[in-house]
C-alpha cells in the first residue's frame, strides 16, 4: 500500500502565487511607461486621413498639437458647424496661434527649440481654406516644422 | 517569557498578500488611461514667411510639374486631368526622365513640383496628393540607394544619405490657393 500513500502526498502542493505580484508589477510598469495622459479633450471631429509616407514623432515634449475639424455635436450650438481650430483644450482663432506657440516654446529648453514640431491633426473632411490660414499663421510665427498627422495605410 | 514573545512579533512580516491587489488596481488604472498613441504623419517643412512677394524666377517650363487640385477634388497635372492612381509613377517618370524626353525635367536637381489647390479642396484629397508626390521622391531615393550601394536608403550612413538627397532633392513648392470653391 506504500504506493498509494506516496501519490496522495505528491498531489498536495499548490501552485505558488508568490510571484503573482511581480508579474502584475511588470505589466504595471509597462503600461506606466507607454501611457500618455491625454492633456486635451478633443472638441472637434478628428478623423485624420491615412497616408504611406509617415514619419514618427519621437519626443512628445517637443510637439504641439493643433486640431482642426467640425465642432462636436454638443458644441455646435455655441460654435456652429464650420470647421474650427482647437488649441490645447479650447476653441481658438487663427490669431491665437503665435501666443500658443510661444507658450510651448517657453516650456522647452532653448537648445531644443528648433526641433519643435507642430502636429496638425486635421479632419479629412475639412476644406483647405482653414488649413491654409493656419499654415500661413504658422509660417508667420516661424514654426516651419509641421507634421500632418495621418494613419498608416496599407496598400 | 515576555522576551520570547517580543522576538516573535519582530519576526512577523507585513502581509504581502494584498500587494497583488494594489498592483492590479494601478494596472487597471493605467490600462484604462493608456492610449498607445501612434503619433505619425507626413512631415513637411514650410517655407519661411516674407512680406515681400517672391522674386520672379525664370524657370524652364519643362522642369516644372504643376499639379492643381480644384474644389471638386479633381486633379489637373500639366494641363491635363489625371487620376491620382497614376500620379506617383508619372511624377517619378517626370523627375528622372529616363528617356530624356523634351518635355520632362532636364535633371532631378532641376525638377520642381508645383502644387496648387483651392480653398475648397478637401484636406483628405490634398494630403493624398501630397503623399503621392512625397512617395515618388522617396521611391526614387530608395532606387538610387539600391543602385549605388545595394542597400536600402534607411540603412545608409548619413553621408551617403545626404549625397542621394542632394542628387534627388525634394522640391515641392506650394502656391497660394485659389478661391473658387465653397468652404465648409
Amino acid at each position: 500500500m506504500a504506493k498509494f500513500t506516496k501519490k496522495r502526498g505528491k498531489s498536495n502542493p499548490e501552485v505558488s502565487t508568490a510571484s503573482l505580484p511581480d508579474i502584475i508589477f511588470m505589466l504595471l510598469f509597462f503600461f506606466m511607461v507607454v501611457t500618455v495622459l491625454r492633456d486635451a479633450e478633443i472638441k472637434v471631429t478628428n478623423n485624420v486621413p491615412s497616408a504611406t509616407e509617415l514619419t514618427k514623432l519621437e519626443k512628445k515634449s517637443l510637439v504641439n498639437y493643433l486640431y482642426i475639424g467640425k465642432p462636436l455635436d454638443r458644441f455646435q450650438a455655441t460654435y456652429g458647424t464650420k470647421p474650427r481650430l482647437q488649441l490645447g483644450d479650447k476653441f481658438a482663432d487663427i490669431p491665437d496661434i503665435p501666443l500658443f506657440l510661444e507658450k510651448h516654446r517657453a516650456s522647452v529648453p532653448e537648445v531644443q527649440v528648433p526641433a519643435i514640431t507642430s502636429s496638425l491633426r486635421v479632419d479629412g473632411k475639412v476644406t483647405m481654406g482653414v488649413v491654409t490660414d493656419v499654415k500661413t499663421q504658422l509660417r508667420k510665427a516661424g514654426q516651419l516644422k509641421v507634421n500632418y498627422s495621418a494613419k498608416k495605410r496599407v496598400d | 517569557m515576555a522576551r520570547k514573545r517580543a522576538k516573535d512579533r519582530l519576526k512577523q512580516e507585513v502581509n504581502a498578500g494584498s500587494m497583488a491587489d494594489i498592483a492590479f488596481l494601478l494596472l487597471i488604472f493605467f490600462l484604462v488611461t493608456t492610449t498607445i498613441d501612434v503619433d505619425k504623419g507626413v512631415l513637411v517643412k514650410l517655407p519661411p514667411w516674407s512680406d515681400e512677394p517672391p522674386p520672379e524666377m525664370k524657370l524652364n517650363s519643362r522642369n516644372v510639374y504643376s499639379v492643381l487640385v480644384n474644389a471638386n477634388n479633381e486633379l489637373l497635372v500639366r494641363g491635363e486631368p489625371k487620376d491620382i492612381r497614376n500620379l506617383r509613377d508619372d511624377t517619378k517618370m517626370f523627375i528622372m526622365n529616363p528617356r530624356k524626353q523634351e518635355d520632362m525635367a532636364e535633371d532631378p536637381r532641376k525638377a520642381i513640383i508645383s502644387l496648387k489647390n483651392d480653398r475648397g479642396t478637401n484636406y483628405l484629397t490634398y494630403l493624398e496628393v501630397y503623399n503621392e508626390l512625397k512617395a515618388a521622391y522617396n521611391e526614387l531615393r530608395e532606387e538610387e540607394a539600391m543602385k549605388r550601394h545595394g542597400k536600402s536608403f534607411d540603412f545608409l550612413s548619413s553621408d551617403e544619405q545626404r549625397e542621394i538627397r542632394a542628387k534627388i532633392p525634394l522640391v515641392i513648392s506650394e502656391a497660394e490657393p485659389t478661391n473658387f470653391g465653397e468652404e465648409g
